[in-house]
């Protein structure tokens, strides 16, 4: 076991940090192979496809323990006493681990520093973690989880399952912003056009492919998890506080993660009795959660009912922005799920109000997915925003447009940039959206209702302290003789962090992609972001980033440059012009002090060494000739150690409060609706989104795409059905839980636009991850109106919800043939539009 | 999943016989009780093998009908060239159901055995009367949307999940069974499927050991045949209310035949031959149609979660009948694949 020492000599190795005060230029427009943007492939796909890539589940351990979580069967209530008589008769049991002060209920939130909710004889929802079965094999342990019989007290009858009966009781919440500007309730009443819905969206699962799981094993006083986990420096100190350790006796790793949207942000329960267990039994305990237990027991989205207030002029001018939103989670939670995140800055309009109202639920807990806030905020005023332009009498983009603020119309501050309006055009005019009939249920294809829809991107972008250590060291194996080494406690969750840190690093140190090395997902590594928010590229980014620049700066050093002349250009060091004009003026004038600050500092050592008596020697350092080529690996060995080593760290600062930062983009969708059954299929679908520079194209576009697909089950299928009267969560797993499968996703195209932003981070990105998924569902539930006539404001637009608003059958007419199809490709327009 | 023996058999006759052990159950593909077993919803004592039995040729009867093997795999079935011929109502049943992965295991016997996916019979932590006799039925008065609302009963409202054997009651289909005793038989759908009453667990009149060897298609019919599956996803979900039927009319769009058999509403695959006397003989008119649907519909108990089912159904067998008129005065008409959109 390595010591848990990591930290000790951060000060002592060349530091470069940076706090985002301001508009910051970045060096990614002065190097040589302008890797940064290319769609490189990722670097471990290869492993992955064939299996190779090792995931916590797979991780085997000499002498491990299986462990399967006993949990709960009611939805309410306190454990009296559990037998375990029954399930120890297997020879293959070792134990049944009952600790119920250490046990945590559910998972933690990101970010958070504590334990969770501990205390698992106290039961608040169905499915919640009580005990761990440990046992010789899996299957021993999952036979004694079953045989364990828990005694309760049943407070199910006082249970809190039925939302639209909690909800009367539902409060405002403390600490949560409620907004407010002008008098919205009376501008809306009087308003000449107004829009005043409330619509409804259910839990949804996170259900990340790869399972929650925990390989635990104690060495001494210190604990190594294996976890499937999202954001390992604040989930190390949440593990610690649980187990009752210090921080640094915990170690966690996640080399690879297979997926979390969300629900892998904080601990989660698996892993803290894995800990316990393994403590106890002095053996390596694994813990998988099971489907069921991945849904029913660590994060869903909170259902919401949300009612949107749109008041307008004749012409469409907004002036009017009502948002109050009910949301839910288990009693004491603090996270809500925050619907109206983007809406102070959409659109314009001067009387705006934004309200929350906490509903507490007997329901698994209530948690991040996937753009939390915005995934289904953006589906209530999206589907507003299209009933309003229709009641205008106006395009639905030029409604948009008409209210596009000039700055964030609540804090009155600029926007970094913003290019909402390029989106909806350049996707307009790649989706045909011309050919949209205004008037609904005018287009017809064969046996198929067909109907256009659009809505708008948006997600506010953040920054998280974050640091990564990059070394550069020589290596004969390497074409160029060196390689650099990232290290950081960053993950991977399938997004690509490993791709695009190496791509920054191999650009911005002159190097191949394969000549970058990556080590990720440890706690002994200098502490990240972690990947979550979609803050994870522009935070470890930018350390990997200022560390490369650190390294630039030595490099120049070495030989004589200085960090606005030297290039970097595959393994060669070159002398380029300088590239100071592009430094801001104040960078300028912060080199030439660190310059002269560090000539004298050099002086005093000089000065002092000489008191001493020691022997002073004076680096010889060659004049760099203006066409010169140095080999980089020839510059490291002459370095201590034949080596360069640098910590990046960045933190987020004022440009964060100056500037209203988001990502923006526009999704249009064409549907189809079984005019007979109701049965709705999204036929294409085209997304333009601007998040800043694109890391890498092909990454970049994956994510949008799964934000897409997001949103078609968002808007179609994805729904938690919990039994009302019991709290149970029926649809627990992948076959009755509808994801949109392959044959519900059509070819989906995606446009990235030219962007670059110096006020978000030294590389100019925004987090693109959850931009895609924000509003997608309500560009499919406008299409569907376009369709049919009918809107539905209770999600996901299941047929049944459909079907009896649907055009009467005998107002369908059969379809005749050909020539009806050739009407309905809009080659003919009979509708009037 | 508990212990259970595993015995191989080598022919039909000592498969039944060795089915006959207590609590034995056989195994083919495995793709439904496999999953049960491990969720302990089925705790066989013994699983008998039968996937190796030389059940797997397809041939021709005597009177022009097919006579399927019972180990013939979902996937052979449904691209053997004459099914696809003759029977094609059979190979869009069986490819509009579970996933290419699943009926390149799944056999034609185990197919009809397949078990319902109510909510409640698959978390064996709730109450279900089909799984624990006694115990009630939750899905009355709870999530009971995907559930059936023919021929269900106080005790269960579960649905039968099979679409091939939706096709398979359309088309007149028998299955040929081998009884421990060395007795073969021949039972319709009809005969061969129980209606749950009080006895939801029990789903068919197979007897203790007995096992289905073959299936016998009768002669081609002439006519359209469709089979259409409304459901919440295009793929890998099963039937809101599937229909499949056989519709000869003529060129005036006169029903000569119809024959209609429903998945996803009844507790098995629902065929209810005075609905289709209904139709034959009309040309397809609304009003033909409505009184049809109301003949089906007669019994039908929904529950509030369901009821949108009797519209479904409405919808469905009128998109079902027009298109087939349609097609028959038309055979150029564009409308005849546009479900597969």
């Amino acid at each position: 076991m390595t010591t848990l020492s990591a930290f000790t000599d951060l000060t002592l190795e060349p530091h470069h940090k940076l706090k985002m005060d301001e508009a910051t230029p970045t060096l990614l427009d002065h190097t040589a192979s302008k890797l940064v943007g290319q769609p490189i492939s990722r670097l471990h796909g290869d492993l992955k496809v064939s299996g190779q890539a090792t995931f916590s589940a797979e991780y085997q351990l000499d002498g491990q323990l299986y462990g399967v979580l006993v949990c709960s069967t009611i939805g309410k209530g306190e454990v009296i006493d559990i037998n375990t008589q029954a399930a120890l008769k297997s020879p293959d049991v070792v134990d049944i681990i009952i600790d119920f002060a250490t046990f945590i209920r559910n998972p933690q939130q990101g970010g958070g520093k504590t334990a969770p909710a501990q205390g698992t004889d106290k039961i608040t929802y169905l499915g919640q973690p009580i005990a761990l079965a440990v046992a010789k094999t899996f299957e021993a342990a999952t036979e004694a989880a079953k045989a364990v019989q828990v005694r309760y007290k049943d407070e199910s009858g006082d249970g809190a399952f039925d939302f639209d009966k909690e909800k009367d009781h539902s409060v405002m919440m403390d600490g949560v912003p409620i907004a407010k500007q002008g008098d919205p309730e009376s501008t809306l009443a009087d308003a000449e056009v107004s829009v005043d819905k409330t619509y409804r969206t259910p839990s949804q699962s996170n259900s990340p492919i790869e399972p929650h799981a925990s390989l635990a094993t104690w060495e001494d006083d210190v604990v190594t998890i294996y976890t499937a986990h999202q954001m390992l420096a604040s989930g190390k100190k949440q593990m610690a506080d649980a187990l009752g350790v210090k921080p640094d006796k915990v170690r966690l790793i996640s080399k690879f993660v297979g997926g979390g949207f969300g629900s892998k942000l904080g601990i989660s329960p698996e892993a803290v009795a894995a800990a316990v267990a393994a403590k106890k039994l002095a053996a390596p305990v694994k813990v998988v959660m099971t489907r069921p237990q991945v849904m029913e027991a660590t994060v869903r989205r909170s259902n919401t009912e949300q009612r949107i207030g749109l008041g307008a002029d004749k012409d469409g001018k907004i002036h009017t922005i009502i948002h109050d939103s009910i949301i839910t989670n288990l009693p004491k939670e603090t996270f809500y799920e925050p619907t109206a995140e983007s809406t102070p800055f959409l659109y314009a309009g001067e009387n705006r109000q934004i309200k929350y109202k906490m509903v507490r639920m007997n329901q698994v807990l209530a948690g991040s997915m996937r753009a939390p806030g915005e995934a289904v905020g953006q589906i209530a005023i999206e589907c507003a925003m299209d009933e309003l332009a229709e009641k205008v009498g106006i395009d639905p983009i030029e409604l948009r447009i008409l209210n596009e603020p000039e700055q964030d119309p609540s804090k009155k501050i600029p926007f970094s940039t913003r290019q909402l309006i390029a989106c909806m055009q350049t996707g307009a005019e790649k989706f045909g959206w011309s050919q949209r009939r205004p008037r609904p249920a005018s287009v017809r294809d064969g046996e198929w209702l067909v109907g256009m829809g659009m809505a708008v991107a948006c997600r506010v972008n953040n920054l998280k302290a974050s640091q990564a250590r990059v070394t550069l060291k020589l290596n004969d194996a390497k074409l160029l003789g060196v390689e650099a080494l990232i290290e950081t406690d960053m993950t991977d969750i399938g997004t690509g962090s490993y791709t695009i840190l190496a791509q920054i690093a191999a650009d911005m140190l002159g190097l191949p992609v394969d000549h970058i090395q990556v080590n990720l997902g440890d706690t002994n590594l200098p502490p990240a972001s972690g990947s979550g928010g979609s803050v994870g590229a522009a935070s470890s980014g930018s350390s990997v980033y200022l560390a490369c620049e650190k390294l630039r700066e030595q490099i120049a050093d070495q030989v004589g440059l200085t960090a606005d002349t030297v290039q970097l250009d595959n393994g060669i060091v070159l002398q380029k012009d300088s590239h100071a004009e592009a430094m801001s003026t104040f960078e300028g004038l912060k080199h030439t002090v660190e310059e002269k600050v560090k000539s004298a500092a050099s002086e005093v050592v000089e000065k002092v060494a000489q008191k001493v008596g020691l022997n002073v020697q004076h680096r010889d350092v060659a004049e760099f000739g203006e066409d010169e080529q140095r080999p980089l690996h020839r510059v490291l060995s002459q370095c201590q150690d034949n080596q360069l080593k640098a910590l990046g760290e960045i933190k987020p600062g004022k440009t964060q409060k100056d500037y209203r930062q988001a990502c923006y983009g526009a999704n249009f969708v064409e549907v189809g609706v079984h005019a007979y059954t109701g049965e709705i299929r999204v036929r294409r679908m085209t997304g333009v989104f601007t998040a800043g520079r694109i890391l890498n194209h092909k990454t970049a576009t994956s994510q949008c795409y799964g934000g897409m697909v997001f949103g078609i089950g968002s808007a179609l299928s994805e729904e938690i059905v919990h039994d009302k009267r019991t709290g149970r969560l029926c649809n627990h797993d992948l076959a009755e839980y509808h994801l949109p499968v392959n044959a519900d996703v059509p070819q989906l195209d995606v446009v990235l636009l030219d962007e670059d932003d110096q006020y978000t981070n030294p590389i100019h990105i925004k987090g693109i991850g959850e931009t895609a998924i924000s509003g997608a569902a309500a560009a499919i539930a406008n299409a569907v109106y376009n369709a049919t006539g009918v809107r539905i404001y209770d999600f996901p637009i299941k047929l049944d919800k459909l079907i009896e608003q649907l055009p009467d059958l005998a107002d369908i007419e059969p379809v005749t043939g050909r020539e009806k199809l050739s009407a309905a490709t809009g080659n003919t327009d009979a509708s009037g539009a | 999943m508990k212990p259970f023996a595993y015995e191989r058999a080598a022919t039909p006759t000592q498969a039944a016989s060795l089915a006959q052990a207590e609590n034995a159950k056989f195994i083919a593909g495995g793709t439904n009780l496999l999953d049960l077993m491990k969720f302990e919803i089925e705790t066989p004592l013994t699983l008998v093998d039968v996937s190796r039995l030389d059940l797997v040729d397809i041939e021709s009867t005597q009177d022009g009908g097919l006579r399927i093997g019972a180990m013939v795999s979902n996937s052979d079935l449904a691209a053997h060239p004459q099914i696809r011929q003759h029977y094609p109502v059979l190979a869009r049943a069986i490819l509009a159901g579970a996933s290419g992965q699943l009926r390149n295991k799944a056999s034609t016997g185990g197919n009809f055995l397949q078990r319902t996916r109510c909510y409640y019979f698959y978390q064996p932590d709730s109450p279900c009367n089909k799984r624990e006799p006694g115990t009630g039925c939750p899905a009355i008065g709870g999530e009971h949307r995907e559930l059936a609302i023919l021929g269900t009963s106080e005790s269960c409202i579960a649905q039968h999940p099979s679409d091939m054997a939706v096709a398979m009651r359309v088309l007149d289909a028998q299955v040929e069974t081998l009884l421990p005793t060395g007795e073969s038989r021949r039972l319709t759908l009809d005969e061969l499927y129980r209606l749950p009453g009080d006895t939801p667990h029990i789903e068919t009149n197979l007897e203790a050991g007995e096992i289905i060897t073959h299936v016998i298609l009768p002669p081609p019919l002439a006519g359209m045949q469709t089979y259409d599956k409304v459901r919440d996803r295009a793929s890998y979900a099963f039937a809101l209310v599937s229909c499949a039927a056989v519709i000869d009319a003529d060129a005036d769009g006169k029903l000569n035949t119809v024959r209609l058999a429903f998945g996803g509403i009844g507790a098995r695959p629902w065929r209810d031959t005075a609905v289709e006397a209904l139709l034959m003989s009309s040309h397809g008119e609304m009003a033909a149609i409505q009184q049809a649907v109301d003949k089906l519909l007669i019994n039908a108990n929904p529950h509030p979660k369901n009821a949108f089912k009797l519209t479904l159904t409405r919808r469905l067998v009128t998109q079902v009948i027009q298109r087939a008129i349609k097609a028959a005065q038309d055979p150029q008409s564009p409308s005849f694949a546009a479900k597969d959109k």
